[in-house]
């Protein structure tokens, strides 16, 4: 039924609709993506086909390559202190009894509770009194917060997972609890720090609230920050082609890194919506 | 007994060890802010100059008194009341069209997925050129029909739905997929054997054991909905008409655009923090008094 021709007849309005859904949802990021090196009039690429539009997202302010700087810093640093606080958290949370584990647990998974900006205006008076103001630091400590919730819950199911038994037969060996996790856990919660990482990754990248409100030296500008400010350049006349150029490059690791770890991506879904 | 006594309390000790930066991280950057908050909400806190002394309640009278407050509060809540019918809607809709795996379904989902690895400030600011009376796709076309995205308070508010809906439609697509697995399949050939239609299935079937998801993706939903702060900032800067500003583009806009006053800004975060508790624990009520 499903090679004869009246089988892929019959199934002909489907695909034709379902394909056109995708192209939907495809359009945006295609279109985008050859725009921004497409002839256009009012953009640095007139005439032919070029990178003209980047050369002027290159050029505006700090240019591209300092913001690029800054938000592959706070994506890092944001990433590697939600790693190893959430392994070390849900180490604790998973493996050991200690007074005030169940109300520490709740009130890490509380901040999620909270609208962003409620916190964000003391943090910008907190920051500021402790020398933090205009701080990528500051931007990536509190992006770390933001993420705590996600990933410790995620490291502590990750270890929860993980046969008991293990840890007793190292215990016999000799094994001290923090040798035991980097030589016995560690390999088997490597998954679950894969899904945190990433999602930290594209949060801390993609994230515009945060350094919008504790960055106003335009040289600490973040990526996303630095393109949407770029619109309103030349006596507030938009230039549409270095926007396109700017959407591309701050699109571009996001979706590489999505289609690599598409699985890790849909687990992290997974856990939350298990538990939930 | 004393042996063992002692390794329990060597255990705390090493879990507290291990807890410390989780406790710090919370207890600076969460717990700490908050209480800042409720002080800043009761001073005199203008941007520039810091603590002014307490002034309880002139912020929460300023807050209530802004001549955008309730336009914003009911914008809001109709933009999350929409958003989050198309959302679950929608992501309902994609999960049961790509449920069974294929090679052209497997395509499928990663097409609807692509999206939500994208930031909501990238995908704003890309549906701000493509929006766009010069540079957009369909300018020509919407300039023949005399419409314009962005032009009118309704066109503007459709046009930010239809951003968010491609950006978020396969997240919540994902979520719909992971309660649909859940479903035992013993059960829909249970129904089919007592010769449930298609429809049946979904009524009687489907919709009740996906209750679960359902009741989380809405919470989710109207949570970030109430939330909603780039796609207004930046793609309809609040217009046209101050007609599309939100809850959190308020408290923006008091705490650092023209009036630059963190108190009565801290005071509208309070306010805007108890309304989302409010709201959160009616859903979950709600959701839980149905299922029983």
């Amino acid at each position: 039924m499903r090679t004869t021709v009246a089988g892929v007849a019959l199934r002909m309005p489907y695909w034709v609709f379902t394909g056109g859904l995708a192209a939907i949802f495809l359009f945006p990021l295609g279109w985008t993506a050859v725009r921004s090196v497409a002839p256009q009039p009012g953009t640095n690429q007139v005439h032919g086909w070029g990178f003209g539009n980047y050369v002027t997202l290159g050029g505006y302010q700090a240019g591209i390559w300092r913001y690029l700087a800054n938000s592959a810093f706070v994506s890092l640093l944001t990433v590697t202190l939600t790693l190893l606080i959430s392994l070390l958290g849900g180490y604790a949370f998973a493996r050991f009894k200690f007074p005030g584990r169940n109300l520490l647990f709740l009130a890490t998974l509380a901040i999620l509770m909270v609208p962003y900006a409620t916190l964000l205006i003391p943090l910008y008076v907190l920051l500021n009194n402790v020398g933090l103001a205009n701080s990528l630091v500051g931007v990536a400590l509190v992006l770390t917060m933001f993420q705590l919730p996600f990933a410790t819950f995620m490291m502590r199911i990750s270890f929860e997972a993980i046969p008991r038994e293990l840890d007793e037969a190292a215990q016999v060996d000799g094994c001290s609890s923090f040798a035991l996790l980097r030589r016995v856990l560690l390999p088997s919660v490597k998954p679950g720090l894969i899904t945190v990482g990433l999602f930290a990754f594209l949060a801390a990248w993609n994230d515009f609230i945060a350094p919008l409100i504790l960055i106003n030296d335009s040289d600490q500008m973040t990526l996303p920050l630095a393109v949407a400010n770029l619109r309103g350049q030349v006596q507030g006349v938009v230039d549409y082609g270095a926007t396109e150029a700017g959407v591309v490059v701050l699109a571009l690791p996001c979706t590489v890194l999505f289609l690599l770890l598409q699985r890790h991506y849909v687990r992290g879904f997974m856990t939350g919506a298990l538990k939930g | 007994m004393v042996k063992k006594r002692s390794r329990r309390d060597g255990n705390a000790l090493m879990g507290w060890l291990y807890a410390t930066p989780t406790a710090v991280f919370v207890a600076l950057l969460f717990a700490l802010p908050l209480l800042l908050v409720l002080k800043m909400s009761a001073s005199r806190w203008p941007l520039l100059g810091g603590d002014k002394g307490l002034n309880f309640p002139d912020n929460y009278a300023k807050a209530v008194q802004n001549r955008f407050f309730a336009d914003s509060l009911i914008f809001t809540l109709k933009y999350t009341i929409l958003a989050t019918i198309l959302l679950i809607g929608l992501g309902l809709g994609l999960a049961l069209l790509v449920q069974e795996s294929s090679r052209w379904r497997n395509l499928l989902r990663a097409s609807f997925l692509i999206p939500s690895a994208l930031g909501l400030a990238s995908a704003s600011l890309l549906f701000y050129v493509l929006y766009s009376p010069l540079a957009g796709p369909l300018a020509p076309v919407m300039q023949r029909l005399g419409l314009s995205f962005l032009g009118t308070p309704n066109m503007a508010l459709g046009s930010t739905l239809f951003l968010i809906v491609w950006r978020y439609a396969g997240f919540y697509m994902v979520l719909m997929l992971v309660g649909l697995q859940g479903i035992p399949a013993q059960v829909h050939e249970a129904a089919l054997i007592d010769g449930a239609s298609r429809w049946q299935q979904f009524r009687r079937v489907t919709l009740p054991l996906l209750r679960p998801t359902l009741a989380l993706s809405t919470v989710l939903c109207v949570t970030g909905s109430l939330l909603a702060f780039e796609q207004f900032y930046i793609l309809t800067k609040g217009g046209p008409d101050n007609s599309t500003i939100s809850v959190v583009q308020l408290i923006y806009t008091v705490a650092f655009q023209g009036q630059n006053d963190l108190g009565v800004a801290a005071a509208l975060s309070v306010i805007g923090l108890l309304a989302l508790i409010v709201i959160n624990v009616a859903q979950l009520r709600a959701f839980r008094s149905e299922g029983s």
